[in-house]
């Protein structure tokens, strides 16, 4: 078919956690600019699986843009050079023919490279279990109506729910620093009243557990946000901040 | 641990110190360009000289310029523990960065040390040698004599290198107080729409307004005074 491209990837190869990997150049041809940069990769490893070598390893799942599992570093940028969209969102018809692309995994002490393009992100699960939740019944859907909640929280608080946990913020930082994730995530319970009861305990767990993991501290450069494929804001690092120094000032945990 | 050795050993509460004393530190600059001001005035040294020892004998200024030593080397220290734990965090690096910030942004450390090295040698050349040295005495206008300042400091200012030197790192604070500035108010949470953008203006102005001011006294000096 006309139109279509054939291109040069340059991709991190890694054989496991403890290997030293490297970057190995692959020709791709016959590129439909219609396909998504996963399905691109999808033709990429059957080429070289057709060879007998080990096909590249990349995590997906919903392949939608919801579940955020598609961490691809691509040509310096978490999840390519669009803004707003994950890596499955990502359309071919973004390049050119000819182009040369690379492709790494996040970079993060927190995220270990597994294999591949495939980095262990269960840190920021670690962050969530440590206070990212209510711990008591809030009921079914319907009592969410019996409690009035302005709109503009609501909707905030929506806002901040739609981080989908990819890490690009981590990825994109040169700190590989965690707080706009964290920050999301703080933001969509301490802005409705179910979540205000454990706020204080909440935002103190869930950045020692940052800073335990080993994630940078935030240097305002707008990188994370910029990068995010649900563009949460960075009023919510600002409101993490205003959360943490209000509960170190007010808590009890001495 | 202790919950406020804790809390300022976390990020946060890292960054926090680095706001407090850094936008501190940005009002000092304001008061200490005023005094600088004075080196324009062709009045022989009068003014300045009549500045300096108000700066170094008014009880009020020198327990505040305790504060701002102290504040200096806090932020310095502080600025130092981010950074190494910052890089820890990220081992290896990315072959390809196209990274969507500001560079002031990204460079804060290298323009922070460039803006530690000035204030050393700053410290060096003028505040040591006006307290510990002997200087030529100058007479003011109400009898008192005082070391004349504003002699080293023309002295200094005859040096083209001097000048060329201290107008780089003016252009390092420019720089450093470009993303510092704002930054520092949303460290502190300060981020609503009612005034962030006022805030944002006031930084850019603010950074570009206080280099160029504190450059244009040694090169009016070097190019017109002597
Ligand atoms: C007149 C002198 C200085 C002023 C007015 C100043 C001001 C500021 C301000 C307002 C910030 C923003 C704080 C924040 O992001 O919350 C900042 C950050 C910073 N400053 Fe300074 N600073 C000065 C000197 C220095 C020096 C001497 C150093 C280094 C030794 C330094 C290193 C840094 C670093 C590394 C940051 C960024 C920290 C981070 O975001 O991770 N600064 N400064
Ligand atoms: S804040 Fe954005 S970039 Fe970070 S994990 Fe959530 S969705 Fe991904
Ligand atoms: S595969 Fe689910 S977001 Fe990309």
């Amino acid at each position: 078919m006309s139109g279509n491209m054939n291109l040069t990837l340059k991709v991190w190869r890694q054989k496991d956690e403890k290997s030293k990997g490297k970057i190995v150049d692959y020709q791709v041809k016959g590129i439909s600019p219609d396909m998504s940069f996963l399905e691109m990769f999808d033709v990429l490893n059957e080429d070289i699986i057709k060879k007998g070598e080990t096909p590249i390893a990349f995590d997906h799942d919903c392949r939608e843009g919801i579940c955020g599992s598609c961490s691809m570093h691509i040509n310096g940028r978490p999840h390519g050079p669009k803004s707003g969209i994950t890596t499955c969102q990502l359309h071919m018809r973004s390049f050119k023919d000819g182009d040369t692309i690379v492709v790494e995994p996040w970079r993060a002490a927190a995220f270990p490279v597994l294999k591949d393009l495939v980095v262990d992100r269960s840190a920021f699960d670690r962050i969530i279990q440590s206070g990212g939740f209510i711990s008591v019944n809030t009921g079914e859907a319907p009592d969410a109506n019996a409690i009035p909640i302005p709109k503009k929280y609501a909707d905030e608080a929506f806002d901040a729910a739609t981080c989908i946990g990819c890490g690009a913020c981590v990825a994109a930082c040169k700190n590989s620093s965690a707080m706009l994730f964290v920050s999301a995530k703080i933001s969509q319970l301490a802005l409705l009243p179910q979540g205000e009861a454990e706020a204080k305990q909440r935002v103190e767990s869930m950045i020692d557990q940052m800073n335990e993991e080993g994630f940078g501290a935030c240097s305002n450069t707008g990188a994370c946000t910029a990068e995010c494929p649900k563009e949460i804001s960075q009023v919510n690092i600002a409101r993490l901040n205003r959360e943490y120094i209000s509960a170190k000032l007010t808590s009890d945990n001495v | 641990m202790n919950w406020f050795v804790k809390t300022f050993s976390g990020s946060i509460g890292r960054k926090l110190l680095m706001a407090l004393t850094g936008l501190f530190l940005c009002t000092f600059l304001v008061i200490h360009l005023i005094g600088n001001l004075q080196l324009l005035k062709t009045d022989g040294g009068e003014a300045f000289n009549h500045y300096a020892k108000f700066m170094t004998s008014n009880p009020l200024i020198k327990t505040v310029s305790y504060l701002l030593y102290t504040s200096i080397l806090a932020h310095a220290v502080f600025a130092l523990l981010l950074t190494i734990a910052n890089r820890k965090a990220r081992p290896q690096g990315y072959t390809v960065v196209n990274n969507q910030s500001s560079w002031s942004s990204r460079n804060m450390g290298i323009l922070g040390t460039i803006v530690l090295a000035f204030i050393v040698f700053h410290m060096k050349d003028f505040w040591a040698e006006y307290h510990f040295e002997d200087l030529p005495m100058y007479t003011l206008q109400d009898g008192t004599v005082v070391k004349d300042l504003y002699l080293e400091v023309m002295n200094a200012f005859k040096s083209g290198i001097y000048v060329a030197l201290y107008v780089v790192c003016m252009g390092a604070i420019g720089f450093h107080l470009w993303h510092g500035f704002e930054s520092g108010f949303q460290t502190l949470g300060l981020n609503h729409k009612k005034y962030t953008p006022f805030i944002k203006t006031t930084g850019k102005v603010f950074s570009v307004a206080i280099s160029i001011a504190f450059a244009i006294i040694p090169l009016t000096v070097y190019f017109f005074r002597q």
